[in-house]
């Protein structure tokens, strides 16, 4: 459903414990627990009622519970208040347009469009507004009874509030050509001018990272929330940042791919391919034996926590773009990509990095690291 | 890299589609020149502004033409049609056209065609029909329709000699024009009369008003052509127009169209002059041509005040008829009753003159007020008399009572 998914995460305001009762919610959210979402969300609110985030989530919540009105309100308010944001206007369209009025979907995408001309997301349900309204428009003109039935495709709600850098902004080709390693993610925490002193950020990135590189769906987001409470001036400033992704167009287009090289991208596709299907023995054997699993636990342990989070959700999608491989020797790898996640109402993109170890023939993950 | 997409989609879809003219849209202002104030043709106007901004490839500038369009007049399924392409070009996909719509899209583009036409070619402002030879100064107006453009045109009579005052667009017949049989779904081409608007209550399909048509005439019924019923009226309630032939015979026009003729139709004797082949002179050009038809006319009446009954019996065609009359039987009842050679005074006024369209031969409806006075009977009575071009002079086919 969701074509464009977002990690990056932003707060106004919010300290770390906040971000932290964000990120329960969050979680409550994924679960299908959104009643009890909403309940902490609306406390949330009550002290915080400016947070844009707590905001947003809170329109796709209502909107996912259908009740449009209120969502509506929601994110008719984060307009008013955030009118450079491009998410509420995008997801007021859809809104709109599930209530068939068209004229007004259409106008809150314009106005999407205008904070971000190249928001992939907003043209994309702007041509199906567009297409609809034709449908309506040829049932009046033919007075065709089943008119309705035509063009009546996908409309994406945005689940983030800020598009990940370079991401959802443009079509997955152009981000195929970014080609720097350092990861949107990196950089965008660069172009941040740091309030803190960087040997606060250290610790703190250290302890997470360990979180991080356990592959879990959620965990990623947490250091960017960590990282952008600390530097995130103005969330406009992210938003024109992430507009304009470090792009080179030359990139990992020329260079032919060797045998070995393809047999590494084939084992990554595998991989991907097994957790989409939710393949769960497939998937684990895509792990080497000596696997360093994320914050030292058990193998065993790991595996039974994985086996949970492949095989419960009803539907994995899992998309990888922007694969980049670089063959250490002959039996060692890195790979680099863009990972799109979406299981259930849970969408994200992540930045990451797969050490990869040859084994009789076979490339296996030796280690998985996220957004680094 | 958008914009030449939308661009090439204009061109190849919305054109090929829907707009099956050759338009070079090279006139700007045309509409604009070409209207007189009395016009209600607005929705016209901007359907044919959106359009040519289509041609022009000037997608957005078309949308928002068609949108104010719509906002006025939410019930022109082309403008539905023209605003469907367009949201289909914006969708960048292709305008649907399917088995089922196929028929309908037909029409529409028909509909397209004969409106644009009307507003690409130069109107002939200072040029009259080639039927309106000669207006009764108790004429106010004259209705002419051309069925092979979709058009009926409005003219006012100005000391006598008819001016434009506006034209509309108009659907007729489903199989065309030259009616000659019950339920043949074709309108039929003559000189007629619209007469009073009905009063009893229509159905919706009628329209804001009918005027019934005075088909058949006598030529008509002369002719063997059979048939009732055929109106002048208007558009079901959601439905601004109709297609160009799409009645069953009667001619149709949009509602707002209709309204503005309520005052010229109002008399109930409006000329209403249906051809399929509409040509244009000049004022002076219909007086020439009207020359030797009044002459003959202006002969006939002395021919009869002098009671020269063989003189005046000259003037009537071999294949002459009346009402309930040939020649030969005419001519018995005149030799009778002008034997005594009564003293008479007749005068002619409020002479019409309107050259019948598709007939072969030059043939020319004439109407006039004929006052009659002689020693036993005075009599004012208004007639309809059809002359013909027969062998190298006006001659009179058939005379009776308008």
């Amino acid at each position: 459903m969701l074509p464009h998914i977002v990690a990056l995460v932003f707060l106004l305001l919010a300290g770390l414990s906040q971000a932290a009762e964000l990120d329960d919610i969050n979680l409550l959210a994924d679960q299908g627990k959104t009643t009890q979402a909403l309940e902490r969300l609306n406390s949330y609110l009550q002290t915080q009622p400016k947070d844009a985030k707590a905001l947003f989530l809170k329109g796709v919540l209502l909107a996912e519970t259908e009740k449009r009105d209120e969502a509506i309100k929601v994110f008719t308010d984060l307009t008013e208040k955030y009118p450079h944001l491009p998410a509420p206007y995008n997801n007021l369209a859809v809104l709109y347009a599930y209530q068939g009025n068209y004229d007004k979907a259409k106008s809150a995408l314009e106005a999407a469009i205008r904070t971000h001309p190249s928001y992939a997301t907003a043209h994309e349900n702007l041509g199906d507004i567009y297409a609809r309204m034709a449908s309506e428009a040829y049932g009046r003109a033919l007075q065709l009874d089943n008119s309705n039935a035509r063009a009546k495709s996908k409309l994406a709600l945005i689940k983030d509030l800020l598009p990940a850098p370079g991401q959802a902004l443009n079509n997955p080709p152009t981000l195929a050509a970014s080609t720097t390693p350092a990861a949107p993610a990196a950089s965008k925490v660069e172009t941040r001018p740091a309030s803190k002193p960087v040997e606060n950020n250290k610790p703190q990135e250290a302890s997470k990272s360990a979180d991080l590189s356990k592959p879990s769906e959620a965990k990623p987001a947490e250091t960017a929330n960590a990282k952008l409470a600390e530097a995130t001036p103005a969330s406009k400033d992210i938003a024109k940042d992430t507009a304009k992704p470090k792009v080179s167009e030359t990139a990992v287009a020329n260079a032919a791919p060797s045998a070995s090289e393809q047999a590494v991208r084939d084992a990554v596709s595998h991989w991907s391919q097994a957790w989409a299907s939710q393949n769960v023995e497939q998937y684990l054997a895509c792990y080497a034996k000596e696997f360093k699993t994320p914050g030292g636990e058990s193998r065993s342990n790991w595996e039974s926590t994985r086996r949970d989070r492949v095989s419960k959700p009803a539907r994995i999608e899992v998309t990888l773009s922007n694969v980049q491989v670089q063959l250490e020797n002959e039996h060692q790898a890195k790979v680099r990509f863009t990972q799109f996640y979406h299981a259930g109402s849970m969408s994200q993109r992540t930045s990451k990095q797969l050490i990869m170890v040859q084994h009789q023939g076979r490339w296996l993950i030796q280690q998985e690291l996220a957004n680094r | 890299m958008r914009k030449p997409v939308f661009k090439f989609l204009a061109t190849a879809l919305l054109c090929s589609c829907l707009l099956p003219w050759n338009a070079t849209a090279e006139k700007p202002g045309i509409m604009s020149a070409s209207l007189p104030a009395f016009s209600a043709n607005q929705a016209e106007r901007l359907l044919v502004q959106g359009l040519l901004e289509i041609n022009d490839g000037k997608l957005r500038d078309a949308l928002n033409t068609i949108d104010q369009l719509l906002a006025a007049v939410p019930n022109f399924r082309l403008a539905h049609l023209v605003r469907g392409d367009l949201l289909m070009a914006f969708a960048q996909q292709s305008p649907i056209q399917d088995d089922k719509s196929r028929a309908a899209r037909a029409d529409f583009q028909d509909e397209a065609r004969v409106r644009i036409e009307r507003h690409l070619e130069q109107l002939h402002e200072d040029r009259i029909p080639d039927v309106l030879w000669r207006m009764a100064p108790d004429q106010r107006y004259a209705v002419v329709v051309d069925t092979a453009k979709s058009r009926l045109y409005v003219y006012q009579n100005r000391d006598n000699l008819p001016h434009y005052l506006v034209d509309y667009y108009i659907t007729m017949g489903k199989n065309g024009s030259d009616k000659f049989s019950e339920g043949d779904k074709r309108t039929p081409l003559g000189v007629y009369v619209a007469g009073q608007k009905l009063e009893r209550k229509l159905p919706d399909f009628y329209g804001e008003a009918a005027y019934p048509l005075s088909y058949p005439n006598a030529l008509d019924r002369k002719q063997g052509k059979k048939g009732h019923g055929i109106w002048l009226h208007g558009t079901p309630s959601d439905m601004y127009s109709r297609p160009p032939k799409a009645s069953d015979g009667c001619v149709v026009i949009a509602n707002p169209d209709l309204k503005s003729l309520a005052g010229v139709l109002q008399g109930g004797t409006t000329p209403f002059i249906i051809s399929n082949n509409l040509t244009w002179i000049t004022t002076k050009e219909a007086q020439q041509r009207n020359q030797a038809l009044q002459a003959a006319l202006e002969q006939w009446r002395q021919d009869w005040e002098k009671q020269d009954t063989e003189h005046y019996l000259a003037h009537y065609a071999d294949d002459f008829f009346s009402t309930d009359s040939d020649l030969s039987r005419w001519s018995q009842d005149k030799r009778r009753i002008q034997a005594s050679k009564p003293n008479v005074k007749i005068s002619l006024s409020n002479i019409s003159m309107f050259r019948y369209p598709s007939s072969p031969a030059p043939m020319v409806q004439v109407s006039f007020d004929q006052d009659y006075k002689s020693d036993v009977l005075a009599s004012r009575m208004k007639k309809q008399q059809y002359w013909v071009w027969d062998n190298r002079r006006w001659k009179i086919m058939y005379e009776g009572p308008a």
